[in-house]
């Protein structure tokens, strides 16, 4: 496993909002392992927070872990997959119990967005509202698809992405990790090329702050990362700041091909 | 929840309460609002009620559905819409009763809304312990996929479950409020270089200035006015002959601003 810090640019930014008295969004984001986790959490008191708290944490240092000990040939697309699909069944296991064992944390949950990058892909996992986009050149495209209500309804041309803004039912999720003793995690590979910008965010920000102006912003602030991620939050709470926003982006700056000459392979073969 | 109201010529003809899931309005005897009248096709439209939301659908009238004078094929309720059939007129009303009292911000939270269809989970499902029991109102919308019957997996602190509470007050609707007033329009002119006497409108929430690579700035219009922030390269921006640091800086009426050699004036229009 090599680093991909030289690969990666990385800036994060949080805040409660200002309506929420406390955050309950949690989020890391590892340039060097090349990875990044957000979790929107919910519950009654502080429930939201250990439910959103151990998920990140679990999944941080054991895919950071996983993600040391294998070789870039083995985490291409399935690899890479299958352990998102795994630490996201874990953190669910961890926060089922926790929430089973004690009264206080009873029905606690969580949203999740996990992202891995590698050998020049992005394998992303996803579970409820929190979302993944991608900036490629001018264009931004949502990558993930919320497992909500109100993406139900547009899927079933029910309502239109216009009118889904002004609908009531923002808030409710139809998947999240912890509540079940199962967790259905939906996990995708894409081809990453150098000058993407990801952008992970809870829907703290993707609620108060349109498409477009996440594209204005991104694409204006490509220079400086840690200003862009202030200007997303900085913008959601102009627009109300209803909900805690967090955002992590992940800016592409080169190529990150795993090596995988014959060489490579024959030096492998004998460590 | 929310009724309608049936009018004629300004006199009020009934109340109805959108208590069903599916409520039918036409000519014909058998829907749940029938109004006698040639101008209404036998089955004229329909509203449907999710939670909170309710969705009128023309049902391919001949005459067609008026929302607030503009014909539609579709469309959310929004609390106040007077919908248009014929002669006749539906108010759209969302009463402020009964929930009032769950507060604001229990409303907005995120919920888990769980689908029966989900694949059964191998353990017997020990179903939600200490969690309240399933909200006593059924969700089962006729048209979207999920038949979910919507469990609130939080202790719930109140009784009153925020699934089921309508909105307070249109005002108390979570919306993406666009900043409340728009800020009055400003611009840049340029000062010195070759296109002296340029002027830039600021009608972005975000314009950037300067040379890719060499010195960036950006200026974001906020609702408590403009703000100058640096961006890239190794000299800040200067305003009115003082370098900015990383911190952004409010811009005032007639401000100058050095950047990339180039001056340039920062101006209210209106």
């Amino acid at each position: 496993m090599t680093s991909l810090s030289a690969a990666l640019e990385v800036a994060t930014a949080t805040h409660s909002g200002m309506v929420r008295s406390h955050n309950e969004d949690s989020m890391a984001a590892d340039a060097d392992a090349g990875m990044a986790v957000l979790a929107d959490g919910m519950g009654g008191y502080n429930a939201g927070e250990v439910a959103s708290g151990i998920a990140v944490e679990l999944i941080r240092t054991e895919l950071k872990a996983a993600l040391e000990g294998r070789a870039p040939e083995e985490l291409n697309g399935q690899g890479a997959e299958q352990l998102i699909v795994e630490k996201t069944g874990r953190a669910n296991n961890a926060i089922y119990q926790a929430a089973q064992s004690q009264p206080q944390f009873s029905g606690m949950g969580t949203t999740l967005v996990v992202a891995v990058w590698c050998d020049n892909r992005m394998s992303v996992g996803h579970v409820g509202d929190s979302r993944l986009y991608r900036l490629r050149g001018e264009v931004l495209e949502q990558i993930t698809r919320d497992h909500s209500l109100l993406q139900e309804q547009i899927d079933s041309g029910m309502i239109t992405r216009e009118q889904a803004r002004h609908s009531q039912n923002k808030n409710l999720v139809t998947r999240a990790v912890g509540i079940d003793p199962e967790v259905e995690t939906e996990v995708h590979t894409y081809p990453v090329q150098p000058g993407d910008m990801f952008l992970l965010c809870s829907d703290g920000l993707s609620d108060m702050v349109t498409d477009e102006d996440i594209q204005l912003t991104l694409s204006s602030l490509a220079a400086n990362l840690p200003l862009a991620a202030q200007q997303l939050v900085q913008q959601a709470n102009d627009n109300g700041g209803r909900d805690n926003i967090s955002v992590i982006l992940v800016r592409v700056t080169q190529d990150f091909a795993a090596r995988t000459g014959m060489l490579d392979k024959l030096k492998a073969w004998f460590r | 929840m929310a009724k309608l109201i049936l009018s004629l010529d300004g006199s009020v003809i009934r109340e109805i309460p959108l208590n069903k899931d599916r409520v039918t309005i036409g000519r014909k005897p058998q829907n749940d609002i029938p109004i006698e009248n040639l101008a209404v096709s036998g089955e004229h439209a329909c509203i449907v009620t999710i939670l909170d939301d309710s969705f009128l659908e023309d049902l391919g009238s001949t005459n067609g559905t008026l929302v607030n004078g503009n014909p539609i094929k579709k469309h959310i309720l929004q609390n106040n819409d007077v919908i248009e059939i014929g002669k006749y007129k539906i108010k759209y009303v969302v009463e402020a009763g009964t929930a009032a009292a769950a507060p604001a911000d229990d409303f907005e939270r995120t919920m888990v809304m769980r689908s029966p269809v989900k694949p059964a989970a191998p353990a017997p499902k020990p179903a939600a312990p200490a969690a309240p029991p399933p909200t006593p109102r059924p969700i089962t919308p006729a048209a979207p996929p999920p038949p979910a019957a919507a469990t609130m997996p939080k202790p719930a602190p109140t009784p009153a479950t925020p699934a089921s509470a309508p909105v307070p007050a249109p005002a108390a609707a979570p919306r993406p409020a666009s900043p409340a007033e728009p800020q009055p329009l400003a611009a840049l002119q340029i000062l010195t270089g070759a296109v002296a006497g340029k002027e830039i409108e600021l009608v972005k929430n975000l314009t950037t200035l300067g040379k890719p690579g060499v010195q960036v700035a950006v200026i974001t219009r906020r609702p408590q006015g403009y703000f100058l922030t640096h961006v890239e390269g190794a000299s800040f921006p200067v305003v009115n002959g003082k370098a900015l640091d990383a911190q952004a800086r409010q811009l005032n009426d007639h401000d100058v601003i050095e950047l990339a050699g180039v001056k340039m004036e920062f101006f209210v229009k209106r």
